[in-house]
């Protein structure tokens, strides 16, 4: 019985390790913050944090989750208060919303980063998670918020 | 029908069994009846002309609990447009309701109930404002006869204000939440006795005030889409569908599949009569205990297929057909004068042909939904655009009566067209009928989604005309060859229907003195479907790009050339160019007004600062075009960097009549400048040998964050007149996006782009 932890609370797995975080996370936890969008690693829906990183989970094997801490859009933070989340809200970013925890949580790794990144690092940074609503004008100002405090 | 006298209090469980959250579980219900004679003014005018038509019962849509909780029911599907906090907005307006005290509940698929649910052609505000109006009215009405009762005092001394009823004589004050038991005692006023509001004390209506609903879900991960409906004893289920549209399976080894640990069986799907409107395309379903298993099952089974009629289709020679078509004379949809003297007679001829290859939508969320059958009933958890039609398919599908089937929707995860067709939740359910009732939930992959989709259509348009001395055209000849979404529910048809002429074809608003427009045979070979703003897509594309280019021909400034051929501002019946179709509704209740259309090209080229002195390799381009009864413009500025296509700056502007809720239609404008993007720069769906080319978002390419233009600009036109109609916002801002970059390329270029996407013909 492998062991990881997943928004501060400690789980067992001992299914196939081939599986993808994504499906775990999703089917058997629950957690559907978490979104499916290409199942290959091109449009960030199903963006975590792996030890602090940013992954996808579609492409992340339990067998590479195991023994980490995962922090998903649910656990982000307890009340939906990173400055990040309060900055989409502020600025009603989200269309269908669909993309935007895997946004949320690609953005908040990159403040985490680089605390005031500049047009270019925003857009190479978040050039990976697809919105096809086109929320994309927002998310540049809602992390550019996030990343002065400011309004 | 209840009497409508009639004291009906009841305690609604709107909680949706937890799938929404917000809603206060168990609250008091306002509850009478409209009797069903007031609905049934025969006015061909909103959502008159579509099925089931619209309700305004106050009992319907609104609730206030003893807390003074109000929930509006929205029974307008959520799929980024905005639609549940802008009807909120409405009723909780007239109702004058405090904004922090509102809650939203999604309605059921039940038309009889709601009025008509297809959330489709940017109608739900054009179609639903003043019925969403009167139900507020009408609650608040109801809200001050229980408070004058109370107080003994006359009707006409009481008046609702912030959520409370104040009786100022006295000083006297009760809170929505105190009234909300007697209220429901109240009978519902007639239409004719109460009073709307004074557009002039709108709190909400037309104003920035107020957040989307949905924020916290969506910002928390909470927010529940059709893909994340889970139940408790479900199973999870892929399909492996037919490679080529109509064909069928023919043989299936499943012996490796079934040695999948997690997967629970294998379920055939039937293939469906031609033309498949709705139904699923049949093949494989692969039921396992988690998706993951389920694909993997998928991934071993041994599937031989019969191909059908369509195994040959492919891209390149279609398109030489639809070509071949478009050069030839062919049936006419609208003429107007002599083309051939006039032509013959003109000072200089142009001609050019535009091509638009097939798109899908692909939403972020791939379709997916949940269906369980139990004691003869059958419930459905799905993200859909038309939920109706979604419960009378599975209804007929399924052999089970319409009153035992239930289709709760959730919020969609982008829709734009694809989830009007519910055969996806058609799928789940014939699943879980075969497993005995058994909670199936279907996803669908990415794959599955580019490969079985409902495709926009694929195009050629032929444009010719004959010019003036003054380069002017005195002629105008076009030929629209596309296959019709009429192919998915006749058998064959080949000709465009009349809503899709009636998308910027037949109705281009042009003061052209002779005009002929024909419509070519074509011949659907997969399925064609609503994409947004659909066939106004390739028509704007056409008829903006070819605009520019007579601009050219002529030697003018292509903005100044667009007014012009637009002529002076004036009211043209649609009737009477041949636009017969507005959603059931009498066109000639919609004039177009030329001088609107000015004044959003005006406000888009103001806005990009038209005629500014631009560096080497930069271009402006610039395209209006009028669609869902909204007026739009937009300018755009591109430059070529090496190889690369740049887009610094695009403005967009749209007159949508009398605005509802201006963040919305500014993050529909961003949103259609983003899609707009990447259907003219990259997207494409190919077919060869009857097969999608197209796999995932490697190869069908959608605008990303770093290439969407740096600035955009959006300008809404002002419009005060809430007696005016309103004008649509969710699809209208796309179809003029590609014409003006293929405009803005050419003037910083000098290559006239003629196809899309434009990838890197600008290279060439």
């Amino acid at each position: 019985m492998a062991i990881l932890v997943v928004n501060g609370a400690e789980k067992s797995f001992n299914g196939d390790e081939d599986m993808p975080l994504l499906w775990y996370l999703r089917d058997e936890l629950g957690l559907t913050g978490t979104k499916f969008g290409c199942g290959v690693a091109q449009c960030g829906a199903c963006t975590v944090h792996l030890d602090g990183t940013a992954v996808r989970a579609c492409v992340t094997p339990m067998a590479a989750a195991l023994g980490t801490t995962v922090t998903t859009i649910e656990g982000l933070s307890p009340d939906g208060s990173h400055p990040v989340q309060v900055a989409w809200r502020d600025l009603n970013v989200s269309q269908c919303g669909y993309c935007q925890p895997g946004q949320i949580m690609q953005a908040a790794s990159l403040l985490k980063d680089n605390p005031k990144p500049t047009d270019e690092d925003i857009d190479s940074t978040m050039s990976g998670n697809i919105c096809r609503c086109g929320t994309y004008p927002r998310i540049r100002a809602a992390i550019k918020q996030a990343s002065t405090g400011g309004r | 029908m209840p009497n409508h006298n009639e004291l009906e209090l009841k305690v609604a469980n709107v909680s949706r069994r937890g799938f929404l959250t917000g809603i206060a579980a168990g609250s008091l219900v306002l509850a009478i009846g409209l009797p069903s004679g007031a609905n049934a003014q025969e006015q061909k005018f909103g959502a008159d002309g579509m099925p089931n038509g619209w309700r305004d019962d106050p009992k319907i849509f609104v609730s206030i609990s003893p807390d003074g909780l109000v929930t509006v029911t929205c029974h307008r599907q959520e799929m980024g447009q905005g639609v549940r906090t802008s009807i909120a907005m409405v009723v909780a307006d007239e109702l004058d309701a405090d904004w922090s005290k509102v809650r939203v509940a999604q309605a059921q698929g039940d038309e009889a109930r709601y009025g008509n649910q297809d959330t489709d052609g940017s109608r739900s505000l054009r179609h639903f404002f003043m019925p969403m109006r009167r139900a507020g009215a009408a609650a608040r009405t109801m809200l001050e006869q229980a408070a004058a009762a109370q107080w003994g005092v006359p009707v006409q001394e009481v008046r609702a204000r912030e959520h409370a009823v104040l009786h100022e004589r006295t000083g006297r004050r009760l809170d929505y939440g105190a009234l909300a038991t007697a209220a429901a005692s109240q009978p519902v006023p007639t239409r004719e006795t109460f009073k709307l509001k004074d557009p002039s004390a709108f709190r909400y209506i037309g104003k920035d005030r107020i957040g989307l609903v949905d924020n916290q879900d969506i910002t928390t991960g909470k927010a529940v889409y059709g893909i994340d409906a889970r139940t408790d004893g479900m199973l999870y289920a892929v399909v492996a569908r037919p490679p080529v549209f109509g064909g069928r399976v023919r043989s299936v080894d499943d012996a490796e599949t079934l040695r999948i640990p997690g997967v629970v069986r294998v379920v055939q799907i039937a293939p469906p009569n031609i033309p498949s409107e709705f139904q699923p395309l049949g093949g494989v379903a692969v039921v396992a205990r988690n998706t993951w298993a389920a694909m993997q099952g998928r991934d071993k089974l041994k599937i031989v297929w019969d191909d059908g009629p369509h195994a040959s289709y492919s891209s390149d020679t279609y398109r030489a057909e639809l070509e071949a078509a478009a050069r030839k004379p062919a049936k006419v949809v609208r003429r107007h004068g002599d083309v051939d003297a006039a032509m013959a007679k003109s000072a200089k001829r142009v001609e050019a042909e535009y091509y638009i290859p097939h798109l899908t939508q692909a939403p972020m969320e791939p379709p997916a939904a949940l269906v369980q059958i139990k004691d003869g009933k059958c419930e459905a958890w799905a993200c859909v655009q038309a939920p109706q039609a979604t419960r009378t398919r599975l209804s007929e599908r399924l052999g089970i009566p319409e009153e035992n089937v239930t289709v709760n929707v959730t919020l969609l995860g982008g829709g734009f067209g694809r989830k009007s067709k519910p055969d996806f939740v058609l799928e789940a359910g014939l699943i879980s009928q075969t497993m005995g009732g058994t909670p199936v939930k279907v996803t669908w992959t990415r794959e599955d989604d580019l490969h079985h989709g409902y495709y926009h259509t694929v195009s050629v348009e032929r444009l010719e005309a004959g010019l003036d001395e003054r380069g002017m055209p005195v002629a105008w000849l076009q030929r629209s060859a596309a296959p019709t979404i009429g192919s998915i529910f006749a058998p064959d048809p080949k000709h465009e229907l009349p809503f899709e002429l009636g998308m910027g074809l037949v109705n281009a608003p042009f003061a052209v003195p002779n005009v002929r427009m024909e419509n070519p045979e074509a011949t659907a070979h997969t399925r064609i479907g609503w994409f947004r703003s659909v066939s106004n897509v390739p028509h704007a594309f056409a008829i903006q790009s070819f605009v520019a280019e007579l601009a050219h021909a002529a030697g003018r400034d292509p903005k100044d050339y667009l007014l012009d051929l637009i002529g002076p501002a004036r009211i043209i019946d649609p009737t009477e160019i041949g636009d017969a179709w507005n959603h059931g509704e009498d066109p000639k209740l919609y004039p177009i007004d030329t001088g609107r259309l000015r004044q959003v090209i005006e406000s888009a080229a103001a806005g990009i600062g038209w005629g500014r002195s631009l560096p080497q390799g930069h271009g402006l381009g610039i395209a209006g075009h009028y669609s869902f009864v909204s007026y739009v413009a937009v300018a755009a500025e591109v430059r070529v960097d090496g190889d690369r296509l740049v887009i610094p700056r695009v403005d967009i502007a749209i007159d949508c009549g009398p605005r509802i809720n201006p963040d919305r239609i500014r993050s529909q404008m961003e949103g259609a400048v983003v899609m707009g993007v990447g259907l003219a720069t990259t997207s494409e769906i190919s077919f060869k040998n009857g097969r999608v080319e197209q796999n995932n978002f490697d190869s069908y390419e959608v605008t990303r964050i770093d290439t969407t233009p740096r600035e955009i600009h959006v300008h809404l036109v002002a419009s005060h007149d809430y007696g005016q109609p309103l004008g649509g916002v969710g699809e209208p801002g796309l179809p003029p996006v590609a014409p003006a970059l293929a405009n803005a390329l050419f003037a910083a270029t000098g290559k006239r782009i003629r196809q899309l996407p434009i990838r890197d013909q600008f290279l060439a």
